[in-house]
Parts: C-alpha cells; sequence; structure tokens
C-alpha cells in the first residue's frame, strides 16, 4: 500500500506551519522559533518516507495524485514524483531546517514574518518539483517569488531592495513568457497535463512545426535559463545572493537555482527534443562562457559572499553543459551535480553567514589568519571548499566527473573546455581560503573572534557528512535516478514523419483508451471561436 | 400603456435602486445629524435589494419593452457587478464621509442612480435606451467626482470629467443618428440586415466606438482619467474605476458581438488600442509619485489588457473580458478603499513617502492593501492572475501572437511599480507619525470581502467562468 496523498502533505504542511505561526504573538521569539523548527524537521521525517515508497525500478510517475480543479481550459491538480524531482525534494527539506537554524540568532526584527516567508518558499518550492500539471507548476513557480522577494528586500543588506526588485522583475520577466509558451502549448495540444502533452507528442499525434518548436523552447528555456543563472542572464544573482540574508542565500543557491536547471530537464528536452538539438550547441556555449567567466569573476572578487556567488555561475554551468551534452552520463552527473551543488554551496553560503554574524563584513581584506582564533571553522571552511573545486572521494568530483566523461562521450570539444573550469575553481577557491585563513591575524578585531559554537557545529557536520557521503556512497542516489534520466533520453524520440506511422498510432490510442480519454475532457472553448483575420 | 408585469420584473433591479435613490434623499431633510446611520443603512439596503433583484431577471430571461432591453446572462453578471461595486462603495463611504465633513444622503442617492445607469447600459440593445442608460450614470459620475466641493482639485476633475464626457456622449449620440440613417434601425439585432449605406454605418460605428473608448478611458481617450480619479473623493473613484468602466465595456461588447459589421471595422481599432492603452497606461503609471494617480494609471492599462480579450473575438474572449472585469472590479474597489482609509483626513497622505513603514504600524491595513496590489499584478493565487491568464489564452486560441506578448512586457512594467509601493510600505522606515486609529467597520468589512472575493476567484473560478462562458456563448 502507497500512501494517497503524502505528496499533497508535502507540499502544504510548511504552509500550514506558517499559518500556524501567524496565531503566534509577535514577540514571542523563542516559540516562533521553536515552532518554525519544529515544522522543517517534520517535514523532513514525512520526505524521508519518499525513499521507502520510491520504487527505482519503475518507469514514469509515482505517488501520483490527480484530480480536477479549473474545468475552463482544463486544469487539473495533478502531482507526481520521480527520480529527477525525488532527490530535489529532499535536497529543499534538508537546507529548509538548515536555514532555520542557521538564522536562529541572527534574525531579530520581524522574526515572524521571516519563518513564514521561509516556510512559504518552502511550500512553493516543493511544488514546483511535484506539480505536473504546467498550470500548476507555474503556479508554484510565480508564488515562490514573494516569499523570497521579502526574505530578500527585509531582512537583506544596504542594498537589499535593488537586489529583491532586479530578483524578482527578472524572474518575472522570463516567467510571463512561458506562460505564453504554457498557453500556446494548450492551445495545440488541448491539455496543460506534462504526461498527457508527452504522450500526444511522443505519438506523434500532435507535431509542431520546427518554427513553432523553437519558439516554444525560447519561451520556457529564456525562464529557466535566468533562473539558473545561465551567461548572459546572471546579473541579478550575484546582487541577490549578497545582499540575501544567510538563510535566503542557501535556499536561493541551494534548491531555487535548481529550479532552472530541473525545468530544462522536465519540459524543454522532452517536449522540445528537434529545438533542444538544434540550439544544443549554442546553449553548450553559452554554459561553458558561464563556466569560464563565472570562475574568473569569481577570482577577483573582494566580498567573500560575492565570490561563493559568482562560482555558482560557474557550477551551474557545469549542469546546463551536462543535461544538453544530452548523453545518459551527463544528464546524471547534471542531475548529480545539482545536489552537490545544493550541498556545498550551501554550506558555503552558511560559513560565509557565520563570518558574517561575528564581523558584520563579507570583505576578504577585513579578515585573514582567521584559523588561529576559529580552528574548527577553518577545517570545516577547508573541507567545504575542497567539496565544491571536486576533490576525488568528495560529492562535487563525482558530480563534474561525470558530466566531463558523458559530454566527451560525443562532444570532447566541450569537455576539454569545460575542464579549464575545474582548475579554475580550485584556483579561486583556495586563494580566497588563503587570503581568509592562513597568515598572521593582520586585523585585531579578528584577535578574539569565537569559534564555531555548538548549534553551528551541528550545522556544518551534518553538511559535511552529506559531502562526504555523496562522494563516496553515489550509486545510492545514481541508482534511483537511472531509469528516470533515460527515460528523459527516450522521450526525446519522435515518430519518423518519412515512415507510415499508423501502426504506432493505433497502438498508441488503444493504450490511451483507458486511461486518459475519460479524465481528459476537451477543452470546450475549442470549437467555438472565430480566429482573427490576419492577425497573426 | 403600461409595461406588463413581466417587463417590470425585467427592470426590477434598477426599480429598487432608484426608488431606494428616491426614498434616501426624501428621508435625507428630515434626518438630523444623528439620523445619518439611518441613511447609510437605508443606501446599503438599496444596493443589496437591488444584487438580491437580480433574481427576478435572472429567472425571467427575455427581450423587455418591446425589444429595447434584452435580460439574458450576460446582463445578469453585469447587474451583479454593478450592485456590488455600488453595495462596496456605499459600505466604504460613511466614515469617509463623516471624516472629510460631506453630507450622506446625495451621495448615496448618486452613487444608486448612477448603478441603475449602468444596469440599463448591461441590458439595453437598442443604442437610444443605451444612451439614456450612459447619460443617467454619467451624469451622476460627474456629480459624484466634484463631492468634496471646496477642494479645488475635485472641482477640477469634475469640470473635466463634465466637457470631456460631454463631448464623448455627444460623439455616441452622433454615431447612433448616423447608424440610423444608414440601417433605419437603432435595436442592435437588426442593424445587419437593415444596411443600405456601408460607409455612413461604419462612420456611425466609428463615432460610437469613439465615444465608448472615453467611457473605457483606451487610449487616446485616456486623457482624463489621472484627473479625475485624483481629485474625486477616493471612495467615488472606487466606483468610477470599476463600475461604469465595466458598463462601458458591457454595452461595448454587446455591440462588438451582436452587430456584424462592428466585429468586422472594429478588430483593428481595438488591436491598436488595445496595444497602445497597456503601454501607454503602464509607462505613464511608471513615473507617478503619487499612489492614487499611479492606481488612475493603471486602471488604463487594466483597460488594455481587457481590449486584447475583446481583439481575440471569440467565445472564450468574451468570457475572459467578464471574468477579468468581475476580478478587476474586485481588486480596484479593494485597493481604492484602502487607500480613502489610508490616505487620512482631506487626503493628504497620497505620495509614495507617507506609506514608508505601513506595514510595521498597520500590519493587516498593509497586507490588504498588498495583497490587491498583487493581484493587479497578475501574482498567481489572485484573481488577477487567473483574469490575465483567461485573456492571454484567448489571444492565443485567436494567434494572437503579437498582443499576448506585449500583454506579456507589459505585466512586467506593471510588476515594477505594484512592487514598489509594497517595497516601500514593507523595506522603508516609517517617515511620518500614524494616527492611532482604529479602522472604520465599514473599510474593514469591504477590505474582508474584496480580498476574499479575490482570493475566491484566484483559487476556486469555477461557477465564475462557467458563467462567464454560457453568458458569452449565448450572447452570440
Amino acid at each position: 500500500m502507497t500512501p494517497a496523498h503524502l505528496l499533497s502533505v508535502l507540499i502544504f504542511l510548511p504552509a500550514a506551519g506558517a499559518a500556524a505561526l501567524l496565531l503566534l504573538r509577535g514577540d514571542d521569539h523563542v516559540w516562533i522559533r521553536r515552532l518554525a523548527l519544529a515544522v522543517a524537521i517534520g517535514e523532513l521525517g514525512l520526505s524521508l518516507l519518499l525513499l521507502y515508497w520510491f520504487d527505482s525500478g519503475s518507469t514514469g510517475y509515482q505517488l501520483e495524485e490527480l484530480f480536477p480543479w479549473i474545468s475552463s481550459p482544463p486544469i487539473h491538480y495533478h502531482l507526481g514524483i520521480d527520480g529527477i524531482s525525488l532527490f530535489l525534494v529532499l535536497l529543499t527539506t534538508l537546507l529548509t531546517p538548515i536555514s532555520i537554524l542557521a538564522s536562529w540568532n541572527s534574525i531579530n526584527q520581524s522574526v515572524k514574518g521571516f519563518f513564514v516567508s521561509l516556510l512559504v518558499l518552502e511550500t512553493g518550492v516543493i511544488g514546483v518539483f511535484l506539480s505536473l500539471d504546467l498550470f500548476l507548476f507555474f503556479l508554484f513557480w510565480e508564488v515562490m517569488l514573494v516569499p523570497m522577494y521579502f526574505l530578500i528586500g527585509i531582512w537583506g543588506h544596504e542594498r537589499r531592495i535593488y537586489a529583491a526588485v532586479k530578483f524578482v522583475l527578472y524572474t518575472m520577466f522570463g516567467s510571463i513568457l512561458m506562460l505564453v509558451g504554457i498557453l500556446w502549448l494548450f492551445n495545440s495540444t488541448g491539455s496543460f497535463d506534462l504526461p498527457r502533452i508527452q504522450a500526444l507528442l511522443q505519438a506523434g499525434r500532435v507535431t509542431l512545426s520546427t518554427n513553432t518548436e523553437l519558439l516554444l523552447f525560447g519561451a520556457f528555456f529564456l525562464a529557466f535559463a535566468i533562473k539558473v543563472p545561465l551567461f548572459p542572464f546572471h546579473t541579478w544573482l550575484p546582487d541577490a545572493h549578497t545582499e540575501a540574508p544567510t538563510a535566503g542565500s542557501i535556499m536561493l543557491a541551494g534548491v531555487l537555482l535548481k529550479m532552472g536547471t530541473y525545468g530544462m530537464l522536465r519540459f524543454c528536452l522532452p517536449l522540445f527534443p528537434k529545438a533542444a538539438h538544434t540550439l544544443a550547441p549554442e546553449v553548450a556555449v553559452l554554459a561553458i562562457i558561464g563556466i569560464l567567466y563565472g570562475a574568473l569573476v569569481a577570482m577577483v572578487q573582494t566580498d567573500l559572499k560575492r565570490l561563493v556567488a559568482y562560482s555558482s555561475v560557474s557550477h551551474l554551468g557545469f549542469v546546463v553543459l551536462g543535461i544538453f551534452a544530452m548523453s545518459a552520463t551527463s544528464v546524471q552527473g547534471a542531475l548529480y551535480q545539482m545536489l552537490n551543488h545544493g550541498i556545498s554551496t550551501g554550506a558555503l553560503f552558511l560559513l560565509v553567514g557565520m563570518l558574517y554574524d561575528r564581523r558584520h563584513t563579507h570583505e576578504i581584506s577585513e579578515f585573514g589568519g582567521l584559523a588561529t582564533p576559529m580552528p574548527v571553522m577553518a577545517a570545516f571552511f577547508l573541507f567545504v571548499s575542497l567539496s565544491s573545486m571536486g576533490l576525488p572521494i568528495l560529492n562535487g568530483f563525482v558530480g563534474e566527473f561525470l558530466i566531463l566523461i558523458g559530454t566527451y562521450e560525443h562532444h570532447a570539444m566541450w569537455s576539454s573546455f569545460a575542464a579549464i573550469g575545474v582548475i579554475f575553481s580550485a584556483l579561486y577557491l583556495l586563494w580566497a581560503y588563503q587570503r581568509t585563513f592562513f597568515g598572521d591575524v593582520t586585523n585585531e578585531k579578528n584577535r578574539a573572534l569565537p569559534d564555531a559554537s555548538a548549534r553551528e557545529r551541528g550545522l556544518l557536520w551534518v553538511l559535511a557528512a552529506f559531502i562526504l557521503f555523496m562522494g563516496v556512497a553515489s550509486p545510492l542516489f545514481t541508482g534511483r535516478t537511472e531509469i528516470t534520466v533515460r527515460q528523459v533520453l527516450d522521450q526525446m524520440q519522435r515518430p519518423d514523419k518519412t515512415q507510415p506511422v499508423d501502426a504506432q498510432l493505433h497502438k498508441q490510442a488503444k493504450t490511451e483508451e483507458g486511461d486518459a480519454s475519460a479524465l481528459y475532457v476537451q477543452a470546450p472553448n475549442s470549437p467555438i471561436s472565430v480566429p482573427a483575420k490576419g492577425a497573426h | 400603456m403600461f409595461p406588463s408585469t413581466q417587463d417590470l420584473m425585467r427592470i426590477a433591479p434598477e426599480i429598487v435602486l432608484c426608488a431606494m435613490g428616491m426614498i434616501v434623499m426624501v428621508v435625507e431633510p428630515f434626518a438630523g445629524k444623528g439620523g445619518r446611520r439611518v441613511l447609510d443603512v437605508l443606501a446599503a439596503l438599496g444596493a443589496a435589494g437591488a444584487l438580491a433583484a437580480v433574481w427576478l431577471p435572472a429567472h425571467h430571461i427575455g427581450v423587455a419593452f418591446s425589444s429595447l432591453l434584452k435580460v439574458d446572462e450576460f446582463s445578469v453578471f453585469f447587474h451583479v457587478l454593478t450592485g456590488a461595486v455600488a453595495l462596496f462603495v456605499i459600505l466604504a463611504s460613511p466614515s469617509y464621509l463623516d471624516r472629510e465633513g460631506l453630507p450622506h444622503g446625495e451621495f448615496f442617492a448618486l452613487v444608486l442612480f448612477a448603478t441603475a445607469g449602468m444596469g440599463v447600459m448591461a441590458s439595453a440593445q437598442e443604442l437610444i435606451t443605451a444612451f439614456i442608460g450612459l447619460e443617467i450614470s454619467s451624469i451622476s459620475s460627474y456629480i459624484l467626482a466634484s463631492y468634496r466641493r471646496d477642494v479645488a482639485r475635485s472641482n477640477e476633475a469634475a469640470m473635466k470629467y463634465f466637457l470631456l464626457g460631454s463631448f464623448a456622449t455627444a460623439f455616441f449620440l452622433y454615431g447612433i443618428a448616423l447608424i440610423y440613417g444608414a440601417t433605419g434601425t437603432t435595436i442592435l439585432p437588426r442593424i445587419d440586415a437593415g444596411t443600405t449605406q456601408t460607409m455612413l454605418l461604419a462612420l456611425g460605428l466609428a463615432l460610437v466606438f469613439v465615444g465608448l473608448a472615453f467611457k473605457v478611458a483606451a487610449v487616446p481617450f485616456q486623457l482624463w482619467t489621472p484627473d479625475v480619479y485624483e481629485g474625486a473623493p477616493t471612495p467615488v473613484t472606487a466606483l468610477l474605476s470599476s463600475g461604469p468602466k465595466a458598463a462601458g465595456f458591457a454595452l461595448l461588447l454587446r455591440i462588438f458581438v451582436t452587430v456584424d459589421h462592428a466585429n468586422d471595422l472594429w478588430f483593428w481599432a481595438i488591436w491598436v488600442a488595445a496595444a497602445l492603452t497597456m503601454t501607454v497606461g503602464n509607462l505613464t503609471a511608471l513615473v507617478q509619485t503619487n499612489v492614487k494617480r499611479m492606481l488612475a494609471y493603471s486602471s488604463v492599462a487594466h483597460a488594455g489588457y481587457i481590449l486584447v480579450a475583446f481583439a481575440a473575438r471569440s467565445t472564450i474572449g468574451t468570457a475572459a473580458v467578464l471574468f477579468y472585469l468581475a476580478s478587476y472590479a474586485l481588486m480596484k474597489v479593494g485597493a481604492f478603499t484602502a487607500l480613502s482609509w489610508l490616505g487620512g483626513a482631506g487626503e493628504h497622505h497620497l505620495e509614495l513617502n507617507d506609506y514608508a513603514g505601513l506595514a510595521r504600524k498597520r500590519p493587516i491595513s498593509a497586507a490588504c492593501f498588498s495583497f490587491f496590489l498583487l493581484s493587479l499584478l497578475g501574482m498567481p493565487v489572485t484573481a488577477g492572475f487567473l483574469g490575465k491568464f483567461y485573456i492571454l489564452n484567448a489571444a492565443l486560441h485567436s494567434h494572437l501572437v503579437w498582443l499576448s506578448i506585449i500583454l506579456a512586457v507589459n505585466s512586467i512594467i506593471g510588476a515594477f511599480y505594484y512592487l514598489r509601493v509594497v517595497v516601500v510600505m514593507y523595506m522603508r522606515e516609517p517617515t511620518r507619525e500614524f494616527p492611532a486609529e482604529r479602522i472604520p467597520f465599514g473599510v474593514a468589512a469591504v477590505l474582508t470581502l474584496a480580498a476574499a472575493g479575490t482570493l475566491y476567484l484566484g483559487v476556486l473560478p469555477n461557477y465564475v467562468i462557467n458563467f462567464a462562458i454560457q453568458a458569452a456563448a449565448l450572447l452570440r
């Protein structure tokens, strides 16, 4: 027996927790924090059940929930999980309690609003990963902007308002065009349901013209590329990261950026394979520019948080490259690298946040020789940096290695250029580490800094354990994602137009009759409308 | 000739509104200072009664008064809409009128009369009748706009509104005359059959379009909007921005859908007007520092979005117009009501900076106001998002790709200035003292109802959109 509404519970538990927080008195900071943490940990516990119920051997979506919601146009409340979303959900539920603990003492104004925003954000992000209806997906995608906007804008640093508005406008620009794309797709296929659209396209019952496919791919891809962010759409990211409070940065880097790469994997490749193949070289070039450019810019940063932010641009370039190399290995690597980046960069932002709590600055020049007053922190920082630059037996290595060899199979050049990025990442991270932690204590303010507290140590131990675990036990993860990845690549196949497709169509129609046709009523609006004359 | 009972039942809401309006005027001289509450209650009863009376026409669908009026699902929809707007405005205004020292009686009577006029516009299928409805609602609106008669700005607004409005109605009337000359009839369904002179008809329809474009504030006939909306008392602005606009769109739709000639002739005019109205409205709203004026320009932009659905020329397009007008009315009435309360005595606190730190001082008002702004912006889970969704869907269904993209880009421009208000309220330090006042009951009730309605339409739109689709299908 599988639990019927586990996914819904996962989505709405944090929202319910946020509602409960609203009932608490605003100045009761202790209980607000405790309740928020309890909800987040409860959520984490529930999400671990997914591992138990998830069947890594089966294709397609699991634990599905499907209810009619809006009758016209036909929109369903449709949730499901597969190998791609499974670990992204787990990553979200892991990073949320960590974010809450990271802000335990550093957030002191409007505490209630802060934790409400964090929990609503969690609802939005998990909703994005679990939605199988394009409308529902878009809804969570947009809703998630509001709490993030407040997190940056209210609890951020000096230039927070500028950063918050920039973040929202950039993202909305992409997503509103995606909405146009979604509606266009609906008007071509008559459905908002992802598996249904997939089946129609794959069977060749609906074909998109080459131009339409390119435009639709563009509409979706732009939204995701801004979110990732892919060079040259990355300019919102350093500002948002630098100005956000620590928890905001952890969530932003840890999970929000993954929504972009998730979208590419979930929508761009399987729905528009022709366009994806056509544009793959261009995308790969942008990804490689992102890898190198991000690394080079990170190298010259004087602000530690900005450095980590630019390193995200570089790392996410690897992920996009892996996805668009379209081999099973590289896509697996991309998926793994999404998780790694969430953990490692999350941990880096956590550490930078801890330094900020002590010194209220991110300037590298203000630090120096910190290893003397705070050896534990220095050790963790080094460990996380090594993971981020891809040291073997730590997690980052597995992801980058899979991406690079997977890409090499078909595109040796791409792989060679991207590999330079690995060297660069070692360069900027080690250099920053050296300037921050090694040498003599040059600034008197740093001499008596307290080392990591018990709470901080606990958080760092958890993340460090994951870094090591994911480095040595990667088959536990890749084994669960493998079938889904192969399936995504299979979904990119389209019936060959030169061959008669009747037999295949017939077969497809038969298999669909049972499950789908009863559920999906034809859009009532399709027959009764006068297309505009000459309005193309 | 006395009208039949059937006919009277079909105009029951208008009868209730006019009767209650007159009762309020008669009672006012006898109600002293303390009797104001009686007037408030009577007026609210009038609007609520009109809403309840919609039940009668809804169950007696058909033409009335020898084809002058047509009561169908479409007109029922607009009667509910304008009735609800009137009720909200009446609930929200007593505290405002008390604060500004304005008389209650005439105000309520005029709101009720204006609503009756809008009702006539929504069900008229004959042009002279439509004109009478338009005049009833316009003349009441002119007076309402100048209601703060010792404030220069309010007078200026009313004068502008009156002069330009008179021009527009003159255009409308001249258009009717030309249409009659070309076809020998003013009854909409008979126009196509009676056409003898196409050129004359085209000219007449063009003039009618201009008259109504003024009413709904489409570019280039929007110039009066910001001044009037800013100068009018804020509860009146709430009314003006939703009720008459909805009624104007109702009439425009009925002509557009019923008369095939109009459908062909107006298409490009509407396409261009939609693109211009969205863009001009949003770009000018972008540079405003006065919140009330900014919302006025945003009203212009929203008229542009609605015109996009017109240009789709389909049943789902018409349904999208209806749904959008309903959600638009809710969020605009909500936003202006919040503003009428937050603006403070004499409406002196309407600049953007006056709202700095509001979230800390008045968390609930700020949350409500932000919610309406987010809905105007088109955030999911609000009515504004689904409204925009239906419009985009209709536009793409009719292959209006460019218009859809213009709409999309415009929403981003819109996002910038709506978010700016939210930024100021939530992310800045307070710059002024906020007097410790309790939020008046009427205002609180309207804010709650409008927010609940906005949420309801945003999450569970089935009932309304299905009704709108049905109304749109039967209108054709």
